[in-house]
C-alpha cells in the first residue's frame, strides 16, 4: 500500500509518499527525502521544553534536545528535564543535561538568563 | 520633548529588524520603544522549533531566532526604553510616551516605525454563549503561563480553533502531563501549517474535529464542561449533533489580529480586510512619516517574513530622514482579484528609479493546483503556477523590471486549474 507523509522538516508541508516498492516521490529537497527515510524505520522529533531557573531574572528557561529524539522517548525526557533546577546566569546553549536517559542526546538552554540581581 | 531621528514601536522579531536595518543604511539616532522588561517580543514564549529556515536556512527556537537579533541590535549599541507604553502618536510625528523612569514624555521623530504585533481574538469576539467560568483562555495565554511563567492552566484541555498556536500548545500541554483531549475547527480545513497537524496533533492521537465548533460553556465558577455541535455549510451549529465534553480548560486558537490602535486612534488609514493599515510599496502609511510593519500590519506565519518586513520598513524610513522624499510620478492602486483574500501594498507611489515591489498575499481557499497572476487591468503581467495554496499560508511575489509609470491599477489573483 502506498504511504503518504507530509514532511515537518519546513512549513512548506510537502506531500511525500512512498509505494510498495519503497520508491519515494513528492519531495522538493534532500532533507525532505531524509526525513522519510527516518521516518519509516525510527521517527525522531526535535523536542523543546522549559526548565526551573534558581536566582533568575526568568523563572523558567526554554530547552531543546541538540540533535531529534526517538518519537516514543519524549514524555520521557521531558519527565527529567522536569526534575531541572538550574542557578543563573545561564548562557545560550549550555547544557542542562548531558546525554539524557543514555540515548546520546544532550538537553542545552535555547535562552540566555541574567542573574537576579 | 526629546529629539530622536527615528522611534520604532515595539522590540519583537519586527521592531529589531527595522532598527538594525535602519541602523545599517545609516540612521544612528533612533530610539526602540518596548513595553515588556525584555526584548524579543512573542518569540521569547514561542519555545518550539521551526524558525529562521527562509532567514537562516536551520531550524531554531523563537528564543533562539530571537537572541541573534538582540545580539546584532546590542552590538549596534542602539538605545532602547524597556517597560515603557505608547500613549499616542499623531501627524507631527510625535509619540506620547510613559514609564517609571521619565514619566509621560513626547518624542518628536523624522519618522516612526509601528512594530507592535497582534492580538488574539476573544471569547467575546466570537460570541461563545454559557457561563462565564475561569478556566477559558486564549491558546498564546496559556503559553505565555506555561512558557515564561511555567505553570499548566490545566489538565483536561479542549482546543478550539486549529491555528497554529493552538495546535502547538496541544503538543506542549501532552508533553508536560495533560490531557489534550480534541481540537474542534469550525472551518472545513485546518487553519495551522500542515506540519503542525502532523507533530502536534496525529503524533498524540489526538482528534481533530473539522466543521464544529464549540456551542456553550459549563461551570458555575470553574469550566467544568463544553458542549461542541457540528456545522452545517453556512458554519451554523447543527442541532442534535451535540456533545458533552468535561474539561478545566478550554484553549481558544481563533485567530489573530493586528494590534493597531495606535495608528486607529491617529486616524490613518486602515484597511479592512487585514484590520493594518493601508500602506504603500515602502511600507508607509498615510500618515507621512509613518511606516508600519509585521503583525501590526498584517498576520503573518512566518516570522522571517516579518523581520523581513521591518527591514523593509526600516531600511525606507532610513532613505527619507536622510534624502527625503522623491516627488510622485504616478499613482497605482493595488486590489485583490479572485480568490485572493486580501493583498499588500496597497498603493504603489511611483517615483524615479522603482523598478520592483513585493506583493505579500493569502488566498481565500486552500487550491491545490492553480496559478497566481499579476495583472495591469485586463493584461497579465506575470503568471507563476503554484501548488497547494492555503489559507494559512501567506504568499509573496515581486514584479520586476516593470514600467510602473503608465499603469493606474494592478490586480492579484489565482486562477484555479
Amino acid at each position: 500500500m502506498e504511504k503518504e507523509f507530509v514532511c515537518i522538516v519546513c512549513p512548506n508541508g510537502c506531500r511525500i509518499k512512498v509505494d510498495d516498492s519503497g520508491k519515494i516521490s513528492g519531495y522538493t529537497c534532500i532533507r525532505g527525502l531524509n526525513y522519510v527515510k527516518q521516518e519509516l524505520v525510527d521517527p525522531r522529533r526535535g523536542l523543546t521544553s522549559t526548565f526551573k531557573v534558581v536566582h533568575g531574572r526568568n523563572l523558567v528557561c526554554p530547552c531543546r534536545s541538540n540533535v531529534s529524539v526517538p518519537k516514543d522517548k519524549m514524555i520521557d525526557i521531558i519527565k527529567e528535564i522536569d526534575k531541572l533546577n538550574v542557578e543563573a546566569p545561564i548562557q545560550i546553549h549550555q547544557v542542562v543535561i548531558k546525554n539524557v536517559l543514555n540515548l546520546g542526546v544532550d538537553i542545552i538552554a535555547t535562552k540566555e538568563i541574567e542573574k537576579d540581581e | 520633548m526629546i529629539n530622536k531621528d527615528l522611534v520604532i514601536v515595539g522590540g519583537g522579531s519586527a521592531g529589531l529588524a527595522a532598527a538594525i536595518s535602519a541602523y545599517d543604511s545609516g540612521v544612528k539616532d533612533i530610539l526602540l520603544i518596548e513595553k515588556n522588561s525584555e526584548l524579543g517580543g512573542i518569540l521569547n514564549q514561542c519555545i518550539h522549533n521551526g524558525f529562521g529556515l527562509q532567514k537562516f536556512k536551520e531550524e531554531l527556537t523563537g528564543p533562539e531566532y530571537a537572541s541573534r537579533y538582540i545580539k546584532e541590535f546590542k552590538e549596534r549599541k542602539i538605545e532602547s526604553f524597556l517597560e515603557t507604553l505608547v500613549l499616542g502618536i499623531n501627524d507631527k510625528l510625535e509619540v506620547r510616551i510613559i514609564n517609571s523612569k521619565v514619566g509621560v514624555e513626547t518624542i518628536k521623530a523624522k519618522a516612526i516605525i509601528m512594530a507592535m504585533g497582534c492580538n488574539e481574538r476573544t471569547r467575546g469576539q466570537i460570541s461563545i454563549p454559557g457561563d462565564r467560568p475561569r478556566g477559558v483562555f486564549t491558546a498564546g495565554l496559556a503559553q505565555k503561563y506555561l512558557n515564561i511563567d511555567g505553570y499548566l492552566v490545566g489538565k483536561n484541555v479542549y482546543i478550539l480553533g486549529s491555528g497554529d498556536i493552538g495546535l502547538i500548545m496541544a503538543r506542549r500541554m501532552t508533553l508536560e502531563g495533560a490531557n489534550v483531549i480534541g481540537v474542534s475547527e469550525l472551518m472545513p480545513y485546518s487553519n495551522g501549517l500542515t506540519r503542525n497537524i502532523v507533530q502536534c496533533l496525529n503524533d498524540f492521537n489526538i482528534p481533530l474535529k473539522l466543521h464544529n465548533t464549540v456551542t456553550k460553556i459549563i461551570g458555575k465558577d470553574k469550566l467544568e464542561a463544553i458542549e461542541i455541535s457540528d456545522v452545517d455549510d453556512n458554519l451554523r451549529p447543527i442541532k442534535g449533533t451535540e456533545q458533552i465534553i468535561k474539561c478545566d480548560a478550554l484553549l481558544l486558537s481563533v485567530g489573530l489580529y493586528p494590534f493597531n490602535s495606535l495608528l486607529v486612534n491617529a486616524k490613518a488609514k486602515s484597511y479592512s480586510k487585514t484590520k493594518g493599515a493601508f500602506v504603500d510599496q515602502n511600507l508607509e502609511t498615510s500618515i507621512k512619516g509613518v511606516f508600519s510593519c509585521g503583525n501590526v500590519l498584517h498576520v503573518h506565519d512566518l516570522v522571517d517574513f516579518v523581520s523581513l518586513e521591518g527591514e523593509i520598513a526600516g531600511k525606507n524610513a532610513a532613505k527619507l530622514i536622510l534624502n527625503g522624499r522623491k516627488s510622485v510620478k504616478n499613482i497605482i492602486n493595488v486590489i485583490e482579484g479572485e480568490n485572493v483574500n486580501y493583498v499588500l501594498p496597497n498603493v504603489i507611489n511611483v517615483t524615479d528609479g522603482l523598478d520592483k515591489v513585493e506583493f505579500s498575499f493569502r488566498v481565500k481557499m486552500p487550491i491545490k493546483r492553480g496559478e497566481i497572476r499579476i495583472l495591469d487591468g485586463t493584461n497579465i503581467i506575470k503568471k507563476i503556477r503554484a501548488n497547494d495554496l492555503l489559507p494559512s499560508e501567506m504568499k509573496r511575489i515581486s514584479l520586476t523590471n516593470f514600467d510602473f509609470n503608465n499603469v493606474k491599477q494592478i490586480k492579484v489573483e489565482v486562477r484555479v486549474n
